[in-house]
């Protein structure tokens, strides 16, 4: 199997990784700690003692903003995505393609485009008011607000939860179900005791997968939330359009990893299995 | 660092190279080649063959969106081709301390003359040694004249609680930073930390009135009507008033700031007297005119205005009176102080 020749096939892939992923990555970890990168390589620590400077905490209020917004998006999805992925499972083999397709159909759409065309679905003056208006109801005011944001985010990444755990659960052997029932456990104890525990993989590299993106959204939060709602990804974006403080810039996508990675290793799950859901 | 330099040179180099094949550029090399740099829908579409047909000099023309591109496009190598930019005062002001403008020569350029001496010598470029003014205009607020229960003329009517909700500020240090320092009677380029101190703060009281500190997006939101009032340039807000005619344009009594774009010629020009022929045909009044028609922005250009017809040269939105005009002020470059700007500004956003 691991023949010198299948190695070789992988070498494209190898020079794309260092170039596109190794090399920017390290870059951006070296710029961290430079006072003023574009005019040469020094070492500080400035730039994260600005962050997380107690006295002006502003910062780390953005971050934990982010991260509560990202928490609650999160879950939704997750409340959201779990039973809908758990029905299309159970669907026939033929009804469950479709169906899957038509989840997957928004994402052929472009993102941003999906993203304005809520703007002006939730606007004052948007079609969803303006409806409310005709039906005489009261007007819906969630824009530039952070509900703005997690609806957003929920649209934008729901299929990101839905499609791993319906992977693993399709893989699910059906005799395990089947033995469980044997042995009388009501419905919702073969749920308990036996489906979620082995879709917990799934659920994981679904949880990575919507909490990565919106943590670090910009463009969501500059849409919906307006500039009201400041993320991290949005001073981010600052620091090297506006400001040209790449040092400062690239030690927050550094703080912003770090943080990833450490919530990647507590979620629950096996590892090898999140890795397979990933894969779509 | 140098790795990320030279590849940024060498994408602009491609782009560069791409241009001229796909200008046809045919390998006649004896035609002098000039590269035109300027922000995107700023000049009339005619304007570049008319030069081209009367001089024989070849244009290639690429634009930008912000000052901030252009300046970074430039300083990381890929400037090598390029002669002719149109930045802003601060960013000219800048490029000049860092050695980055030639001298126009003006016996190349006569019709210098023919600006308004009213809009020469200003502060970031005394005499005018590397730069020639091609628009101005002023920032200000746009609002919905229908929906205000007395006239807007001042900046304090953004501090207004009755229009909570309705406001749209312009997501940008210098703007919002610059008008609260105004309304408190300071410098728009105060680099006095209490006066800072102080503008800053009194952004914060206003958060809970702004619907959203937002960019180009304004224009349309003004236009469906989404919001009373927002702080806007002179130039959009002329165009968001023929798509909406309740909306009004008003330069705050307490002044404002003015803005300049202008040509300037990149000292690593190649071509410049080239780049001199071209900005001399740019102030010629028939050119001017046309381009002042396409953008229909303000012109500093003196028989340009005389011409124009009595509604637009009366009309305050467009030609502020000399009083609210010497209440108006430049932007300079803030040097080290361009930092202190922009962390109260995030202050404000991210509160």
């Amino acid at each position: 199997m691991n023949n010198k020749k299948s190695q070789w096939l992988a070498l494209p892939y190898a020079v794309y990784a260092v170039i596109f992923i190794a090399a920017p990555l390290l870059l951006i970890v070296l710029y961290s700690f430079c006072t003023d990168p574009q005019n040469g390589i020094d070492f500080t620590m400035e730039n994260f003692v600005r962050f997380f400077d107690f006295a002006n905490p502003m910062y780390m209020q953005v971050l934990w903003r982010s991260i509560y917004l990202a928490i609650i998006s999160t879950i939704i999805c997750l409340l959201l995505g779990y039973p809908m992925a758990y029905i299309l499972s159970q669907l026939s083999p033929r009804v469950r393609g479709v169906v899957s397709v038509l989840f997957i159909l928004p994402m052929w759409m472009n993102f941003l485009l999906r993203t304005y065309s809520w703007m002006s679905l939730l606007e004052k003056t948007g079609l969803i008011n303006r409806l409310l208006e005709a039906l005489s109801l009261p007007s819906l005011d969630i824009m530039y607000t952070q509900w703005a944001v997690v609806l957003g985010n929920v649209y934008n990444f729901l299929p990101f939860m839905i499609l791993p755990i319906y992977n693993v659960l399709i893989k699910i052997d059906k005799s395990v179900v089947e033995a469980a029932q044997d042995l009388g456990a009501p419905p919702y104890r073969v749920f308990t005791r036996v489906i979620f525990p082995l879709s917990l993989g799934g659920v994981a590299s679904g949880i990575t997968m919507t909490f990565m993106p919106a943590v670090t959204t910009f463009v969501i939060s500059k849409l919906l939330g307006g500039g009201q709602n400041t993320l991290i990804g949005d001073l981010i974006e600052k620091q090297f359009k506006v400001t040209g403080n790449w040092g400062f810039g690239s030690a927050m996508s550094v703080i912003i990893m770090v943080l990833i990675l450490i919530a990647m290793n507590i979620t629950p799950g096996d590892k090898e299995e999140s890795a397979g859901g990933t894969l779509l | 660092m140098l790795g990320l330099k030279k590849l940024v040179s060498f994408a602009l180099v491609c782009v560069m190279v791409m241009t001229l094949v796909l200008s046809g550029c045919g390998g006649n090399s004896d035609v002098t080649t000039l590269y035109v740099y300027n922000w995107g829908d700023y000049i009339a579409e005619d304007v570049l063959d008319m030069f081209t047909e009367e001089t024989g000099i070849k244009v290639v023309y690429d634009t930008y969106e912000q000052n901030e591109d252009m300046y970074t496009k430039i300083t990381s190598g890929g400037s090598s081709k390029i002669d002719v930019i149109f930045p802003s005062e601060y960013i000219i002001e800048k490029m000049i301390n860092e050695d980055l403008l030639a001298e126009i020569n003006y016996d190349n350029v006569p019709n210098m003359a023919l600006i308004d001496d009213k809009y020469k010598d200003q502060s970031y470029d005394p005499g005018n040694k590397y730069s020639v003014p091609y628009m101005w205009g002023t920032l200000g607020i746009v609002y919905d004249a229908t929906r205000v229960s007395e006239p807007i003329d001042s900046w304090e009517d953004l501090w207004d609680p009755q229009y909570k909700g309705e406001i749209l500020m312009w997501d940008s240090m210098r703007d919002s930073m610059g008008l609260s320092l105004k309304l408190l009677g300071y410098s728009m380029n105060s680099t006095n930390m209490d006066e800072l101190t102080a503008a800053r703060d009194k952004l914060m009281e206003q958060k809970p009135l702004v619907l959203n500190y937002a960019g180009d997006q304004m224009k349309d939101n003004m236009i469906a009507g989404e919001a009373i009032m927002a702080v806007m340039y002179s130039g959009d807000a002329i165009t968001v008033m023929d798509s909406n005619e309740n909306l009004d344009y008003v330069v705050p009594k307490e002044g404002s700031n003015i803005w300049f774009d202008s040509m300037c010629i990149l000292k690593s020009s190649t071509n410049k007297e080239a780049a001199e022929q071209f900005i001399n045909f740019m102030c010629r009044t028939d050119i001017a005119e046309m381009n002042r028609a396409y953008i229909n922005y303000s012109t500093p250009q003196r028989e340009v205005y005389e011409n124009l017809p009595d509604e637009i040269r009366n009309d305050q939105r467009q030609y502020p009176d000399d009083s609210i005009f010497e209440l108006c002020e430049v932007y300079e470059d803030l040097g080290e102080f361009t930092d202190t700007y922009a962390e109260f500004w995030f202050q404000v956003i991210a509160s």
